[in-house]
């Protein structure tokens, strides 16, 4: 399903589904009685249903203020990613205007309007906020500028061709005559847009690539003003939590609400389809309500499994046990040659790797407002999808989904977990809210769920618990000669429109379309998706959070084998591979990070090298250990993501990417029992603290390509580059994450 | 029953319940929504304030042990706090929701240490989680809001 996020421009990954195709999955999940047998494109009409927008003259991405300022409509949300100020940044570039005095702004949900050409509907995802909207917005911008050129030629009696355009300025240099943008707003609203504006050489970008793109909302939240759905307030809004079930899968049976409703400034306790909900006059008595309602859980069709034993069931299944479920089947993924001598030949390195459960755990828990009026509703949160959230809204409260207004907000953190199918906590929000609408005085009253960090840890949505077996032959230089490789892992397609049938793409990209496996002559590679009920889903950088390490671990482990430099080694097999972009960025960090020449004292150097999303990463991480486990200090960082929009924050993105890599890595880890979830909170749940992170310096190779991929890339390298370290220090081969074992 | 709290240098009347923890006081009684819930058990440190100059968690602090202290929240800094303008200079912020907390915390490291070292410039922030990762920048920003030059960070 992560093709589902792909970016449309990746180079050596598999192609984004068609508009037709995306399409259809919304359509399919839609369901119901409102849009069974839709056609995709009956969808779009029906999306667009109650979403009519006045857009202005310059279309649905560009306003321009009678001070001539400049707002820049996002389709995406931000919630870190730094997309506003690169998205802006695109716009204001071939446009020419002010950047200092420009201002971004979040749209509407809007399917048609707003969609990612990506994916086909609205939302924000696979890294691929920048490099959809490229095309898009430079258009637009190019477009609006035309506009304005050519008020002005008509306004001043000069030929287009002689006026120029510079920070919001208008000028004709011959007759001396000057103008800002909002002083030709009238006269440029009339104008009709070029069919095909022309678009800047790059070479005359001035804003593009620079320093000057900064994020906007900085200020806002260095003094505390950013608004987040957590700070919410609208009158006679009634804050909601949910008891909700200690195991996947477990109903109620039936509950008890009378302390809850002892509890001063409850309101109302009743159920839901995923619990039972508390709402109140304030959050800490919705906390203190929630807490005292006694559930029985009917747990006949509950999740049992613990980990212990998911963990010898893939094992299990790698080393060639026959499923107990004869419905499951194992996939192929690469597989060429004669893929007998791939299991009879002698291994050079033969090792499984195993990989836990794993929480986003944003920093904002989970939280949505619902205002629902009859079959009318309105949402106040972080949208990442949109067009979703109105799908799944839309069968609640039984309309169109292009009737349900969403307003999106900026949103502590994200990392996939708010992009799911069944829009979880926001259905269960908007469930919510239409039980307080059909009570006396309920109607159109505002409804905030919050969770608390323990709902938001303990709903699943995980990071997959993951298992390879690898094996692979060598030959007479050293280099893999046959790859036997085989993957275990729950597919993100489960309780999906698409329903789960089939190959899972995100459990093996990166592995299937490595490098490595591109320079073997002989390759088995296949992979299954066992079926259990913990929900699952996409986790920063999806499948690469654990091909990265398998392949980059093995390969490092061959190259000591082989008695070669791990750096030179991969040359070799890039070369064979024909990957230069791995080659250049490789080549890049090893002249930054000094490699060959000694590393500082009580440091070793690892290296890893990565493409997600388009775009390459690789790695040079200076590792020791202290107390057994490793510290990273300097990570030197480089990355090709085709055209640099904002540098700084290409940065920013590989430093933070690298951050919530290594978290995973050295303490990320969700465990159940039985069922449960064991890590609920931040106490339990460790995760990289200030005194434990690393210095990342990020070096982008120049680049004409289209820009490509930021927010993932910089994830999945980390963990095998300490890895690797560890193994230059004469350690083990890792075999499971994350490193510390307790 | 009401209690009176010192918030931000006013003297204030709350309702709530002397248990209610004081980040909810702030947050749904006064309306200052710049300390963030994050964990509600003290892990995480969104909900920093500030206590008689002290960084505490006021997501589980009850507001009875409260009513002689002087509290300051992220609404006092005033938007020109040395720290606020190196945050902003540095694009600190990713997602945000964590910053209020950190230049708490950072704020009460450099009122009692005005030239922290990087040693107490972890000490006094480990306690503050960031998902993002900002924490590279965090550093370099109380390094430059403390007049000091930037240091690697490990």
């Amino acid at each position: 399903m992560n093709q589902f996020f792909k970016t449309p421009q990746t180079t050596s990954q598999t192609a984004a589904p068609t508009r037709r195709q995306a399409l259809g999955i919304g359509a399919a999940l839609a369901g119901g009685a409102l849009l069974i047998g839709c056609s995709p494109s009956t969808l779009g009409k029906i999306m667009a249903v109650g979403a009519k927008h006045d857009f202005g003259a310059f279309g649905p991405f560009i306003k321009v203020s009678p001070d001539g300022s400049v707002t820049v409509v996002s389709k995406h949300i931000e919630f870190g990613q730094g997309n506003h100020a690169g998205l802006a940044a695109i716009a204001a570039e071939e446009m020419d205007a002010n950047w200092d005095t420009l201002k971004v702004v979040q749209a509407p949900a809007n399917a048609s309007a707003y969609a990612n050409t990506g994916f086909g509907m609205q939302g924000t995802g696979g890294s691929s906020a920048i490099s959809n909207s490229w095309p898009q917005l430079r258009a637009a911008g190019a477009a609006a500028r035309a506009m304005f050129v050519q008020a002005a030629a008509t306004t001043w009696n000069a030929p287009a061709g002689e006026i120029t355009v510079q920070n919001g300025v208008v000028a004709h240099a011959k007759s001396g005559k000057q103008a800002h943008f909002g002083e030709l707003l009238a006269a440029a609203a009339k104008v009709a847009p070029p069919q095909k504006p022309v678009l800047k050489d790059p070479k005359a970008f001035t804003l593009i690539g620079t320093d000057r793109v900064r994020r906007k909302d900085s200020a806002a939240k260095s003094t505390g003003t950013a608004r987040f759905t957590q700070d919410v307030h609208l009158p006679r809004m009634l804050t909601a939590m949910v008891a909700h079930a200690p195991r996947f899968g477990a109903k109620v049976a039936s509950f008890d609400a009378a302390a809850a409703r002892q509890v001063p400034g409850v309101v109302d306790v009743f159920q839901i389809p995923t619990g039972v909900a508390v709402v109140a006059d304030n959050t800490w008595a919705a906390r203190k309500g929630r807490d005292a309602v006694v559930v029985k859980w009917d747990e006949a069709k509950a999740e049992a499994h613990g980990s212990d034993q998911l963990h010898a069931e893939w094992t299990a299944l790698g080393a060639g046990k026959a499923p107990a479920d004869s419905k499951l089947k194992w996939y192929p993924f690469g597989t060429r040659g004669e893929a007998a001598s791939a299991a009879s030949a002698t291994p050079a390195v033969e090792t499984t790797y195993d990989f836990p459960f794993l929480a986003h755990a944003a920093m904002e828990p989970m939280n949505c407002v619902a205002i629902v009026d009859g079959n009318s509703a309105k949402l106040i949160h972080g949208s990442q999808i949109p067009t979703l959230d109105q799908l799944n809204t839309a069968k609640i409260v039984g309309n169109l989904p292009g009737a349900i207004e969403i307003e999106t907000l900026a949103a502590g953190g994200s990392f996939g977990r708010r992009a799911n199918f069944q829009s979880d906590y926001v259905a269960e929000c908007v469930h919510i809210a239409k039980h307080v609408s059909a009570q006396k005085g309920g109607k159109g009253r505002p409804v905030k769920l919050v969770w608390t960090r323990e709902d938001d840890m303990s709903a699943g949505y995980f990071r997959p618990m993951v298992h390879h077996a690898v094996r692979v032959s060598v030959d007479k230089d050293g280099y893999p000669a046959t790859w036997r490789h085989r993957i275990v892992a729950q597919s993100l397609q489960k309780g999906s429109p698409m329903g789960g049938g089939g190959l899972d793409a995100s459990a093996v990209e990166g592995a299937k379309d490595s490098p490595y496996l591109k320079a073997t002559p002989v390759v088995d590679a296949q992979a299954i998706h066992p079926d259990i009920n913990v929900p699952v889903l996409w986790w920063r950088s999806v499948g690469a959070t654990h091909t990265a390490f398998v392949m980059e671990h093995t390969i490092d482990q061959l190259a000591r084998k082989a008695g070669k430099d791990p750096v030179d080694y991969r040359r070799a097999l890039y070369a064979k591979a024909g990957a230069n972009r791995h080659l250049a960025v490789l080549n890049l960090a090893a002249e930054k990070a000094g490699w060959g020449t000694p590393a500082p004292a009580g440091w070793t150097r690892g290296v890893a090298v990565h493409e997600s999303f388009g775009s390459v990463v690789a790695q040079i991480a200076e590792v020791k250990l202290e107390n057994g486990q490793p510290r990273v200090g300097r990570v030197v960082t480089a990355i090709d993501c085709g055209t640099a929009i904002a540098p700084d924050q290409i940065a920013a993105q590989m430093e933070g990417g690298t951050c919530y890599g290594l978290s995973a890595a050295l303490f990320g880890k969700v465990t159940l029992k039985d069922g449960a979830v064991v890590e609920r909170n931040f106490d339990a749940y460790r995760v990289l603290r200030h005194n434990e992170a690393p210095t990342v310096e990020t070096y982008i190779l120049p680049s004409g390509n289209p820009p490509s991929g930021v927010g993932e890339p910089g994830v999945p390298v980390i963990a095998p580059a300490v890895a690797n370290a560890l193994l230059a220090m004469g350690q083990l081969p890792t075999t499971s994450l994350p490193f510390a074992k307790t | 029953m009401t209690t009176t709290l010192d918030v931000n240098g006013k003297a204030v009347q709350v309702t709530a319940a002397p248990d209610t923890p004081l980040l909810w006081v702030l947050r749904d009684e006064l309306g200052l929504t710049g300390s963030k819930f994050g964990c509600g058990i003290g892990q995480c440190g969104a909900c920093t304030v500030l206590s008689d100059g002290q960084p505490i968690r006021s997501c589980s602090t009850p507001i009875a042990a409260l009513a002689a202290a002087k509290i300051t929240t992220i609404e006092s800094l005033g938007g020109q706090h040395p720290l606020q303008v190196a945050w902003i200079k540095n694009d600190v912020p990713q997602c945000g929701y964590c910053q209020s907390g950190q230049l708490m915390s950072a704020a009460a490291l450099l009122a009692k240490t005005p030239k922290p070292t990087d040693a107490e410039i972890d000490a006094a922030m480990s306690g503050n989680i960031c998902r993002c990762g900002t924490y590279q920048r965090i550093h370099a920003a109380i390094r430059e809001a403390s007049g000091q030059p930037a240091t690697a960070k490990v």
